[in-house]
C-alpha cells in the first residue's frame, strides 16, 4: 500500500468521522443533559434528510439555505417529543424507559415517513455533492469537506453555549442536582426541553449531510443509531468533544483497516478498538464526570 | 393536568396512526382482487398462499415489489377463476429482513395459519433458512430471489427458484468483455463485492473468464453488508485506474456511493457492471443523479421491455396500478409473478394441493412458462431453461444490451459516456 493511500485513508476518515460527529452530537446532548438515551436518533436524521430533500426538490431550496429551515422544524420536533414524552418519565428509572420512549418515536417517525415516501432509496442532490479538489494527490470531495466544517462550527457552537453561557451553566447545574437548581431559581423543565430541541435541531444538519453522501430510506436510520451509539459511548455519554474525537478515531481505524488490510475486517478492528478503550476508560475518552465538572 | 392528559392523548393518537401506517402492510392477509368472479369459484372456499417479505429492513424495497408482484399475480389469477376454482387469498407477513424471523414467519404461515401453498422470500439469504422450514412440513417452496449456490447446495427437495442461477450472472458480460478486440478490450479490471451470498458466487465466475482474456486483475476487495463508510472502498478503485469495475451490490445505495466516489475522484471506468441496484429504475437513477446512469451495465433475466405476451400484459397492469413506464418496473415484480404462474401450473398439472405431488411434478423435468421466459427444474431447483440477459442504461431508458445477437438488443455504448457530474 502507497503512502499516498494511507494517507488518503486518514483523511477520508476524519473527514468521514466529522460527518458522524455532526449526527452523534445531539444524542450525546441529550444523554448529558437529560440522561436519556435517544434511540430515535438515526431515524430523525434519516427525517432531517427528508425535510432537505423536500425542500430542495419540490420548493427548489438548496441544501445550505434550506438548513435555516429544517433546523427551526426540528428544533420545534425535539421541544414537543421532551414536551410530550421525555417531561413524564420519572429521574429513577428515566434511562430505562428512555429506551422504549424514544424507540416508540423512532416508530412513529418511521411509519409516518414510509407512508409518505414510501421504501425506495433517495439522495440529496447539488452541484457540490459531486464535484471535489485536487490536495496531497488525490481529491477531496466537497461534501465532505462541507460536512466537516458544519460539524466542526456547529460542535465549537453547543461546547460554547454549554460551557461558556449562563445558559450552559443553568443546563449542567439541573443536571447535577435537579432540586438545587430549582432552589437557586432555574426553570429546570425550560432547559432540559430547550436542551432536548437543540439536540434534535443539530441531526437536520447531520441528516443533510448523510442524504447527500449516502442513499436513504426511511429503515436506514436503524442502521445508523447502533454507529452512533458507538461513537457516543466511546467519547463519553455526554460529551460534544468526546463526539468529535470519538467518531474521528473509529472512522479513521475503519477506513485505514479497509484500505490496509481488508474491508471486511473493518467493523471487527472498529469496535475492538472500542471494547479495548472502555476497558481501560469506562466512562469513555471524555467521561461524564469530567464534562459535568468543567 | 388536562393539559398534560390531552398532549399524551394526541400523542398516543398520533403513535396509534403511524404505527397503523408502518405496520399495515406488514401483517395481512389480502385477496389478490376482490372483484374477481369466476363461474367455477361458486360454493368452493377461498385458499391461502403464504410469503414472508422484506417490508421493511435493507431489503424493503426488494421486498416490497415483491409483494407487488405476488399481488398483480393473485389478482389476474383470480380473475381467471383462482386455482381449481378456490379464490386466493395472499396471506404476507414482513420478515424485516431478518433471517431469524423469516424462520418465524413460516413457521406461522404453515404450522399456525395453515395456509394450503407458500411462496418464497425475498434473497438468497433468507431463503436458506425458510426453505429448511418449509422442508420441515412437506411443503413445496417455489421462490424468485434465491439463486445462489448456497441455496441449491443446502440438500434440501422442495426448493425451486423460477429465476436464473446467480453464479453465472455476470458470464454475459464477461464473455462480450473478453470478445472485444484486442485494441479496445479493458486491459485492468476490479471486483469489489459484499459479503452476500448473492454476490459472492458472481465476481470469480467474471474473473477467471476476463483473466483469461489478458484483463489483468488490478484490485479484489470484499466487504461488509453494513458498511461504515464506502469512501475508502470507492477510492481504492478508483486509485487502481482499472478500466472496468465489477461491482457486487445488492441494492441501490451500493452502487450510488461507489458511483457519487467515482465522480468525485475523476474516474470513469471504460466499462461499469453491478450486480443488483441499477435495476430498480427511476430509483436508481434518482440516486446517482440523472445522466450518471448512463453506459452502466446491470444482468438479470428479466427487463420491463422484455417481449412477451404475458410480460408485457404485466408490465400494463403493473402500470396501471403504480404508475410510471416500463423502465420502472423492477424486476422482482416479475420475478414475483413468476414465482405464482409456476406453482399455480404446478397445482393445475396435479388436480390438488399435495405438496408432494406438487414437488415431484416440478421435479419431472416438464418446461413450464413464466413471464421471465420458461422454467425447467434441475434435480437442485435450479431454473436452467433460461439464458442471462443484461442491460445497460443508455440516455434515460434500461435496454436489453447483451448478448449482441440477441433480437431486439440494442447495441452497447462502449467506451461508458463521461459522468453528467
Amino acid at each position: 500500500m502507497s503512502s499516498t493511500a494511507l494517507l488518503e485513508a486518514i483523511v477520508d476518515g476524519v473527514l468521514t468521522g466529522g460527518v458522524y460527529a455532526l449526527m452523534a452530537a445531539g444524542l450525546t446532548l441529550i444523554f448529558g443533559v437529560m440522561d436519556i438515551i435517544n434511540i430515535a436518533q438515526g431515524v430523525m436524521v434519516i427525517l432531517g434528510a427528508y425535510l432537505s430533500y423536500e425542500l430542495s426538490v419540490h420548493v427548489g431550496i438548496g441544501l445550505l439555505p434550506g438548513l435555516l429551515i429544517t433546523v427551526p422544524l426540528m428544533f420545534t420536533l425535539g421541544v414537543a417529543v421532551e414536551f410530550c414524552f421525555m417531561r413524564r418519565l420519572r429521574d429513577q428509572d428515566r434511562t430505562q424507559m428512555s429506551i422504549l420512549i424514544t424507540y416508540a418515536v423512532a416508530i412513529v417517525i418511521e411509519g409516518i415517513l414510509t407512508a409518505i415516501f414510501g421504501v425506495d432509496y433517495q439522495q440529496l442532490q447539488a452541484s457540490y455533492v459531486n464535484s471535489s479538489i485536487h490536495v496531497f494527490g488525490f481529491y477531496l470531495a466537497d461534501i465532505y469537506l462541507i460536512g466537516f466544517g458544519l460539524a466542526v462550527v456547529l460542535l465549537i457552537g453547543l461546547y460554547y453555549a454549554l460551557y461558556r453561557t449562563k445558559f450552559g451553566r443553568a443546563v449542567r447545574a439541573s443536571l447535577q442536582n435537579r432540586t438545587a437548581a430549582d432552589l437557586i431559581g432555574i426553570d429546570v423543565n425550560r432547559v432540559r426541553t430547550i436542551s432536548v430541541g437543540i439536540g434534535v435541531a443539530v441531526t437536520a444538519v447531520g441528516g443533510m449531510v448523510f442524504g447527500a453522501t449516502n442513499s436513504f430510506n426511511p429503515n436506514t436510520g436503524y442502521d445508523l443509531i447502533s454507529r452512533l451509539l458507538a461513537i457516543v459511548i466511546l467519547g463519553g455519554m455526554g460529551s460534544i468533544g468526546g463526539a468529535m474525537a470519538a467518531a474521528v478515531f473509529l472512522l479513521v481505524i475503519n477506513d485505514v483497516v479497509a484500505v490496509a488490510w481488508s474491508p471486511t475486517w473493518a467493523p471487527l478492528v472498529y469496535f475492538a478498538a472500542l471494547v479495548i478503550v472502555l476497558s481501560f476508560r469506562p466512562q469513555g475518552l471524555f467521561g461524564r464526570t469530567a464534562v459535568r465538572a468543567q | 393536568m388536562a393539559m398534560l392528559r390531552r398532549c399524551a392523548l394526541a400523542g398516543l393518537a398520533v403513535l396509534t396512526a403511524a404505527l397503523l401506517a408502518a405496520c399495515g402492510s406488514s401483517s395481512s392477509s389480502s385477496s389478490g382482487s376482490s372483484s374477481a368472479k369466476s363461474s367455477g369459484s361458486a360454493g368452493k372456499s377461498p385458499i391461502a398462499i403464504g410469503a414472508s417479505l422484506s417490508l421493511s429492513g435493507d431489503f424493503a424495497a426488494d421486498g416490497q415489489a415483491f409483494q407487488k408482484g405476488y399481488q398483480l399475480w393473485a389478482a389476474d389469477q383470480n380473475a381467471k377463476g383462482g386455482l381449481l376454482g378456490h379464490k386466493i387469498n395472499l396471506d404476507i407477513l414482513s420478515d424485516a429482513s431478518s433471517p431469524s424471523q423469516v424462520v418465524s414467519n413460516y413457521q406461522k404461515l404453515i404450522g399456525s395459519n395453515h395456509d394450503q401453498l407458500i411462496f418464497g422470500p425475498f434473497s438468497s439469504l433468507l431463503t436458506v433458512p425458510s426453505a429448511r422450514v418449509a422442508a420441515r412440513y412437506g411443503y413445496t417452496f417455489v421462490e424468485g430471489a434465491g439463486g445462489a449456490p448456497s441455496v441449491f447446495g443446502a440438500g434440501l427437495h422442495n426448493v425451486f427458484d423460477v429465476s436464473i442461477p446467480v453464479a453465472n450472472n455476470l458470464t454475459t458480460f464477461a464473455e462480450w468483455v473478453a470478445s472485444l478486440p484486442a485494441a479496445q478490450r479493458p486491459k485492468t479490471a476490479a471486483y469489489a463485492t459484499v459479503n452476500d451470498p448473492f454476490t459472492q458466487p458472481q465476481l470469480p465466475v467474471a474473473q477467471k473468464i476476463l483473466e483469461a482474456a489478458g484483463v489483468k486483475t488490478v484490485l479484489n476487495k470484499v466487504f461488509p453488508a453494513e458498511v461504515t463508510d464506502y469512501t475508502p472502498i470507492a477510492d481504492q478503485v478508483a486509485s487502481s485506474g482499472a478500466q472496468v469495475v465489477l461491482l457486487g451490490s445488492v441494492d441501490v445505495p451500493t452502487v450510488s456511493a461507489f458511483t457519487h466516489a467515482f465522480i468525485q475522484q475523476h474516474y470513469s471506468p471504460k466499462a461499469f457492471v453491478a450486480t443488483a441496484g441499477p435495476d430498480q429504475g427511476a430509483t436508481f437513477v434518482k440516486a446517482v443523479g440523472a445522466g450518471n446512469e448512463n453506459g452502466i451495465f446491470v444482468p438479470n433475466g428479466w427487463f420491463g421491455g422484455f417481449k412477451k405476451a404475458d410480460s408485457e400484459q404485466m408490465v400494463k397492469e403493473y402500470i396501471a396500478k403504480y404508475g410510471g413506464t416500463a423502465s420502472d418496473v423492477n424486476a422482482d415484480v416479475a420475478e414475483a409473478y413468476a414465482v405464482g404462474q409456476v406453482l399455480a401450473q404446478a397445482v393445475q398439472a396435479t388436480h390438488g394441493f399435495d405438496q408432494s405431488k406438487i414437488t415431484a411434478y416440478l421435479h419431472s423435468g416438464v418446461t413450464l412458462d413464466s413471464v421471465q421466459g420458461p422454467v425447467k427444474f434441475d434435480a437442485a431447483g435450479e431454473n436452467l431453461a433460461q439464458k442471462t440477459l443484461t442491460f445497460q442504461w443508455q440516455n434515460g431508458t434500461l435496454v436489453q444490451s447483451l448478448p449482441t445477437a440477441t433480437p431486439g438488443a440494442s447495441k452497447p455504448l462502449y467506451p461508458k459516456p463521461a459522468w453528467t457530474g
